[in-house]
């Protein structure tokens, strides 16, 4: 559980259009690391690059290391849907499946591989799972729902105790909270902090103030201009960067003199 | 995500693929090379029971003057019979069309267009019958009066029909089965029309009508033009309908209200063949892969159309 | 006709202000203008003695006219020729409801008095007269289309997955042009291909139930990749996402989160598929002929099917003409309700196994 991922000389191309260019930066287990950066400027494309979920569109590709406690996810043998089983991910906006049922969304990562499960053990993963992701006592008693009949909130808390369900050592986020209500947003960053007890958690978020109070890391991804590939300013830890970055340019960026 | 690994690209992937993944997408991708080969297919096994017909002795196909003489004055029939339907049907469609979209109640446009739907629904053998029963019936005092006041046309040259089962009640027939193809691909254009030009043409105080003359009429014509080029392509291939409501003699003649008409290429071919025998077998698939020629034509064309204008309309 | 940019009408004697009233019809009185029109055409057809065709065309012309003509009078010319087009627009839709209210009107007709018991339990088989059924071709009918369907849902389906999930580039671009053109082929032709291909396996004058399920699948193949292509389209993408998240492998994927989701859409673009190649004619009269006993083997010669047991009823009745021509026209009816059966199933299918939001 919970894993170091060492990114070295990271370049990552759509077709022949390079993305993000020369990342190095290294992730810590049990913490959490905020990406924060200008919109476009491929802060995301880096987050997916870590699980290998931009090799779903045609054409990406990347150059450079990704290592995950000695194994390279880029590896000429490693299969990319094994990587995503050891590192899970969070999207933007919460999709759970519209077929599935609450409990059947929360062991789809399982079920959906076939593996074979005895009753009491599923059911001992989904209300482990959901506690995990605090939304067991919202929905215990309409665990056989469909899970698109829950707040926007509690989709999203879904989702987590979906990706957490199938044991990863990685979370990834993409901005998780971005299309939720404060309210919800807290009990989001809330369970954030419990969870990084358990896994390496990497965020993505458009949001500042987010990235300060959850995080302990901090990147800043920004861009020359448009056409221009994204790149990592500075990475360090978010008190540093919120206080005393050592880039200008992060420092224009947090105290909003940015563009 | 292919893994062709060039040299200029070091660092390109072997993506690894399982064994499911690459059975599933391996037959996915076997399924439509198949409809590729099936298209093939049809024109090679045509073109295969076509080439007796093509080489036989002219004495020998039907008719005894070759293959030619056979054939033209079925493409003449085909011709007739589809074309007039598509004159008939297009303005009506159109008009339709116009109804369901910008005048009906809103409450009951959406079941009136399934109304229309229906048309599509019912079987073309059971035009045919309603054609014998009904319509050659009712219009034989359309085809007398036509010969006595029209004959003058080569359209309607006398002597006219007394059965009614002439060309024009094919034609009329026909016009009824097209319609709800045209009538659907003109409302889905006419709904697609930019509201900002609707809503553009009724502020400046025009009338429904001239909204309608200047914001949807020049957006959807090609879509009116795609949709009756495929009504078109469907008449053209119409068996059931004409064969039973046509009483066809044989000549190439243009008029429309006699028992002269020549045949359609695709009844003739359901008329004749199941006790067809020998090389007359092969002369009606040799008129078969003439009419497919002729509906791909036309179906390509109108896709074309179709697909020009989905570049252009800036859709998706 | 008037440039449309011309908004003042005529009527100059009016006061300017911001707002100029309108001179306008009455609310009924177009109605009302209109019936007065249509009772002046029946009372004209009278005259010349009655008919309902000629009392419907003069009354509709009349009636259009008289709108025209007071419109043109009180509203001026713009507004006149917008409801001249009203007239006509609907006038079309009108005449459209003709022939369907005819067809349906003479099938009932001529349909109902042989829509007994016998004609669904009898078969024609050693039946010269009067008596008989079509219970061999209802099920020859049922046979064909069922083997046509499972013909034409996994290659149309998975051809469609390759569109959507897997393909690309030229291949795509042929493939969906192809599937385009071949909707256009016409049904006889369709079944000509079927003859040939298995006069090419068997000999000449070969006729089985098989050909004419494989010349249903050529018109039905290109059906079902068209409708399940749109449905499966309609998945999000984030769907996939969540799934490739999950570490699970692109064809699970597609087979137990894309095609489940999209179950209701893809259930009633196969219903309306075999409810459009149920009721084909052309096709099977030049592959599976008609016999008038009950065969179930769609591989041992010929059989009877419900269009072409209808249309040889009607074309070639024997001695007792009413007995076939009766039976003709139940036989067209049973295929009109089987056909509106199958379009109210793709509705109830749609309607029912949409993905549930539980709110």
């Amino acid at each position: 559980m919970a894993k170091r991922i060492e990114v070295s000389d990271l370049n990552i191309y759509y077709g022949d259009f390079r993305a993000v260019e020369g990342v190095n930066i290294s992730i810590e287990p049990r913490s959490i690391t905020a990406l924060i950066g200008p919109s476009g400027c491929g802060k995301s494309t880096f987050l997916r690059s870590l699980n290998r979920m931009h090799e779903v569109l045609p054409g990406a590709r990347v150059e450079g290391k990704v290592v995950m406690d000695g194994q390279d996810l880029y590896g000429a043998d490693v299969d990319p849907v094994d990587v995503r089983r050891q590192i899970g991910m969070v999207f933007q906006r919460p999709n759970p499946f519209p077929t599935m049922s609450i409990y059947d969304n929360v062991i789809a990562g399982n079920r959906l591989n076939n593996k074979k499960m005895k009753k009491s053990e599923a059911d001992d993963l989904v209300e482990k799972s959901l506690r995990g992701a605090n939304l067991w006592n919202e929905v215990k008693d309409r665990l056989d729902r469909p899970g698109s009949g829950l707040s926007g909130g509690q989709q999203q808390r879904l989702c987590i105790a979906r990706a957490i369900a199938v044991e990863p050592d990685v979370l990834l986020m993409d901005e998780p909270c971005s299309a939720l209500d404060p309210i919800s947003t807290l009990a989001i960053e809330d369970l954030m902090t419990e969870l990084k007890e358990q896994f390496t958690i990497v965020i993505v978020t458009h949001n500042m103030q987010q990235a300060a109070r959850v995080s302990e890391s901090t990147g800043f991804f920004n861009l020359n201009g448009v056409g221009q590939p994204g790149r990592l300013i500075e990475f360090n830890p978010t008190e540093k960067i919120f206080s005393n970055p050592d880039e200008k340019a992060t420092e224009d960026y947090i105290s909003g003199r940015f563009g | 995500m292919t893994a062709t690994k060039a040299p200029s690209e070091p660092m390109r992937q072997p993506a690894v693929r399982r064994p499911g993944d690459r059975i599933f997408a391996g037959s996915a991708k076997a399924s439509g090379i198949f409809i590729l080969l099936v298209l093939a297919g049809v024109a090679a096994f045509l073109i295969g029971e076509a080439i007796p017909a093509l080489t036989a002795p002219a004495e020998e196909i039907p008719g005894g003057e070759g293959l030619a003489a056979y054939i033209g004055p079925l493409v003449l029939g085909t011709l007739l019979g589809a074309v007039l339907a598509l004159l008939v049907a297009t303005p009506l469609a159109v008009g339709i069309a116009l109804y369901v979209t910008y005048y009906a109640p809103r409450r009951i446009a959406a079941a009136m267009g399934y109304v229309i739907d229906l048309l599509a629904a019912i079987p073309s053998v059971v035009y045919g019958f309603w054609g014998l029963a009904v319509l050659a019936p009712a219009l034989r005092p359309f085809h007398s009066w036509a010969a006595d006041t029209l004959g003058f046309i080569p359209f309607f040259a006398g002597p006219a029909s007394t059965t009614g089962r002439t060309m024009f009640t094919v034609g009329l027939v026909l016009a009824v089965m097209i319609l709800p193809i045209i009538s659907a691909i003109s409302r889905e254009v006419f709904t697609q029309a930019p509201a900002l030009h609707r809503e553009a043409a009724l502020a400046l105080g025009a009338t429904r009508w001239e909204m309608i003359r200047m914001a949807v009429l020049p957006y959807g014509k090609s879509g009116v033009i795609a949709g009756a080029m495929l009504g078109l392509g469907r008449a053209l291939g119409e068996t059931m309908a004409v064969a039973i409501v046509l009483s066809g003699g044989a000549g190439a003649t243009l008029t429309l209200i006699s028992n002269s008409n020549p045949s359609t290429i695709a009844s003739n071919i359901a008329l004749r063949f199941p006790e067809a025998t020998g090389i007359d077998v092969n002369t009606l698939i040799a008129s078969g892969l003439v009419l497919f020629v002729i509906t791909l034509g036309v179906n390509m064309l109108a896709r074309w159309v179709v697909n020009r204008r989905a570049d252009f309309s800036g859709a998706n | 006709m008037s440039t449309p940019t011309r908004i003042a009408p005529e009527a100059p004697a009016r006061p300017a202000g911001p707002v100029r009233a309108q001179r306008r019809l009455p609310r009924f009185a177009p109605l009302g203008l209109f019936l007065a029109g249509v009772a002046l055409g029946f009372a004209l057809s009278a005259l010349s003695g009655f008919s309902i065709p000629t009392a419907v065309v003069y009354g509709v012309l009349l009636g259009t006219l008289a709108v025209y003509v007071a419109s043109r009078a009180v509203e001026g010319r713009r507004k006149a020729t917008d409801r001249l087009v009203t007239s006509l627009v609907t006038t079309a839709f009108g005449i459209a409801m003709v022939p369907l209210l005819s067809l349906v009107w003479t099938v009932l007709d001529n349909g109902l008095p042989r829509f007994d018991a016998a004609f669904f339990t009898n078969s024609m088989y050693r039946v010269v007269g009067e008596g008989g059924g079509a219970y061999h071709a209802i099920l020859g009918t049922l046979v064909i289309t069922a083997l046509a369907t499972a013909i034409s849902v996994p290659i149309g389906l998975m051809t469609a997955i390759y569109l959507v999930e897997y393909a690309s580039g030229r291949l795509k671009k042929s493939i969906t042009f192809f599937v385009d053109v071949m909707t256009g082929i016409p049904s006889i032709v369709a079944g000509l291909f079927a003859f040939a291909l298995f006069t090419l396996l068997f000999g000449g004058g070969v006729r089985l139930g098989v050909m004419g399920a494989v010349a249903l699948s050529v018109l039905m193949i290109p059906v079902v990749v068209r409708s399940c292509e749109e449905v499966l389209k309609l998945v999000p993408n984030e769907l996939r996402e969540a799934s490739y998240a999950l570490g699970v492998p692109k064809w699970r994927t597609v087979v137990k989160v894309v095609l489940p989701t999209a179950i209701a859409g893809l259930g009633t673009g196969i219903t309306l598929a075999v409810a459009r190649v149920v009721g084909e004619t052309a096709p099977l009269l030049v592959t599976v002929g008609l016999i008038t006993g009950t065969n179930l083997n769609p591989f041992d010669g010929r059989m009877a099917t419900l269009p072409v047991f209808a249309f040889y009823q009607l074309t070639q009745p024997g001695t007792a003409t009413q007995a076939f021509l009766d039976r003709a026209w139940t036989a067209a009816l049973v295929l009109i309700i089987l056909v509106m059966a199958l379009n109210v199933v793709a509705r109830l299918i749609s309607r029912f196994f949409a993905p549930k939001t539980g709110r």
